[in-house]
């Protein structure tokens, strides 16, 4: 008979834990930031397909960084948790808070029960009709829910990120603003250039009608940078 | 661990019908057929069309339900957005065909969320006939949903239409269509004055005048009523969308067509 070797839960925990910070450290980061008319999603991503925000319900959308098998899983639980909601009850009763305890759970879960934590993070914006109305929640690998202010970087490089962000952001800015406020950061951050077609940029346009997420083209952006 | 609303475990390898996720939850919408009792006064719709015009379609629909021969409701709509470039609308019991379109539009924006794209306007089609055809048990007891379907394909730049029957038959038609208690009164009409590639202006007048007509002959479709100020509900489906045409312009064709006839 094999005994397995005793392993202190101090040990296990912070196994797991620097192994999915490694992960996330590993990918590109994005910015979710509050601007004057709701929320703007940013990062670099070269692929126009494999997204990392969606929408999730009317006045919700999601931005993951990490694995994207990971996330894309909790996307789609999401909208799937999200449209089971609306669809019982009313549009109004889908609100980002609800959707991100059910996250926190189930990466809670995960990060304690399965093989390997998942080397994610994702965030969670809800677009209030007033500017103090609107939300933002980000859940870590291990289940950790914390409710941002006005912004919030995750993925590679985040600390710096965050600490430029906080010393450049006086008020809510406007959109463009907002757009080369983000690009801007995350170029210096990285060291790196990248090209109007390789941002991913979503908003979430309080002044829009039912659904209030859309994606900003590349010629949005690029007119925004210039 | 439970999981709450589809999450997490179920959605391994995520589907993207928004049905079959209700169905796993047992929270499906569903009617038991009654047995023995004599037929139930249950709200009925009546009489909506559609008409095609050289930019897209025009749908429409009257305001009246029925339960046998009271007016059970006024004011009910039953013209309603599918997605940003479908529409449609209902006639036969008005409580199932409602909850039908509630969960047709939720299945549409589902799919769009999940998969990044929209369903093809025929795919559409496709799924709406699919919910009409699991609907046949009841229909044999009286409880009938038949809709009406329009929209823009994108893919080949044309507006289109279609209708279905209780058996979940889909059928697209060239010009105009009409379905309901009056919908054979309304399509008569349209026979007469429908010429191709009209108008946005002229497909409306035509339109609301074909209500009117349908009006006219069948005690189940409401017409326009000026003095309670209730309009037949219109929506425009274009390459730019939909748009849900405002109670003031329906008015305004309404009075015309009223005030020109007979």
């Amino acid at each position: 008979m094999t005994m397995p070797f005793y392993v202190p839960p101090e040990q296990l925990t912070k196994d797991r834990a620097e192994f999915a910070r490694k992960g996330i450290a590993r990918g590109r980061p994005i910015i979710v930031i509050e601007y004057d008319d709701g929320v703007l999603l940013i990062g670099e991503n070269p692929s126009g397909s494999l997204h990392k925000t969606s929408e999730i319900y009317d006045k919700v959308a999601f931005a993951g960084v990490g694995r994207f098998n990971e996330f894309e899983m909790l996307r789609v639980a999401g909208i799937r948790y999200a449209d089971l909601k609306g669809y019982s009850y009313e549009r109004e009763d889908v609100t980002a808070k609800g959707l991100a305890n059910a996250y926190a759970q189930t990466l809670g879960q995960i990060f304690t029960h399965e093989m390997k934590p998942y080397e994610i993070e994702v965030m969670i914006a809800e677009v209030g009709n007033a500017p103090e109305d609107t939300k933002l929640y980000r859940i870590q690998f291990d289940g950790t829910l914390r409710d941002m202010k006005r912004f919030g970087a995750m993925g590679g490089m985040e600390e710096e990120l965050t600490e430029r962000l906080v010393e450049a952001l006086a008020d809510r800015p406007d959109l463009a603003t907002a757009v080369r406020l983000a690009t801007d950061t995350i170029e210096e951050v990285l060291e790196t250039t990248v090209g109007d077609d390789d941002w991913e940029a979503a908003a979430l346009d309080r002044n829009l009608g039912r659904r209030k997420f859309r994606r900003l083209t590349p010629s949005e952006i690029g007119a925004a940078r210039a | 661990m439970p999981a709450p609303h589809g999450l997490p475990g179920d959605s391994v390898v995520p589907s993207s019908s928004f049905l079959s996720l209700l169905e796993s939850h047992q929270m499906a919408p569903s009617w038991a057929a009654g047995t023995g009792r004599g037929p139930l006064d249950i709200p009925e719709a009546t009489t909506v069309l559609a008409v095609r015009y050289s930019d897209g379609v025009i749908m429409a629909g009257d305001r009246r339900a029925t339960a046998g021969n009271v007016i059970a409701h006024r004011r009910v709509k039953k013209v309603y957005p599918a997605d940003e470039f479908s529409a449609v609308a209902i006639s036969g019991t008005a409580g199932m065909a409602i909850e039908l379109i509630k969960l047709f539009q939720t299945e549409l924006e589902h799919y769009e969320k999940i998969e990044g794209t929209r369903l093809s306007l025929e795919g559409k089609a496709n799924y709406l006939a699919r919910m009409v055809r699991g609907n046949l048990a009841l229909a044999f007891q009286g409880l009938i949903v038949v809709p009406l379907f329009c929209g823009y394909d994108e893919a080949d730049d044309v507006g289109r239409l279609y209708t279905f029957d209780v058996v979940g038959g889909r059928y697209e038609e060239q010009d105009y269509a009409a379905t309901g208690s009056g919908g054979s009164e309304a399509k008569a009409f349209l026979k007469g004055v429908y010429t191709e590639q009209m108008d946005e202006d002229g497909a409306m007048a035509i339109a609301v005048e074909a209500l009117v007509a349908a009006a006219e002959e069948d005690a189940a479709t409401g017409g326009p009523d000026l003095r309670r100020g209730i309009f037949p509900n219109v929506v425009v489906v274009d390459d730019e969308g939909i748009t849900e045409v405002s109670d003031e312009r329906v008015a305004e064709i309404a009075e015309t067509v009223l005030g020109g006839r007979p």
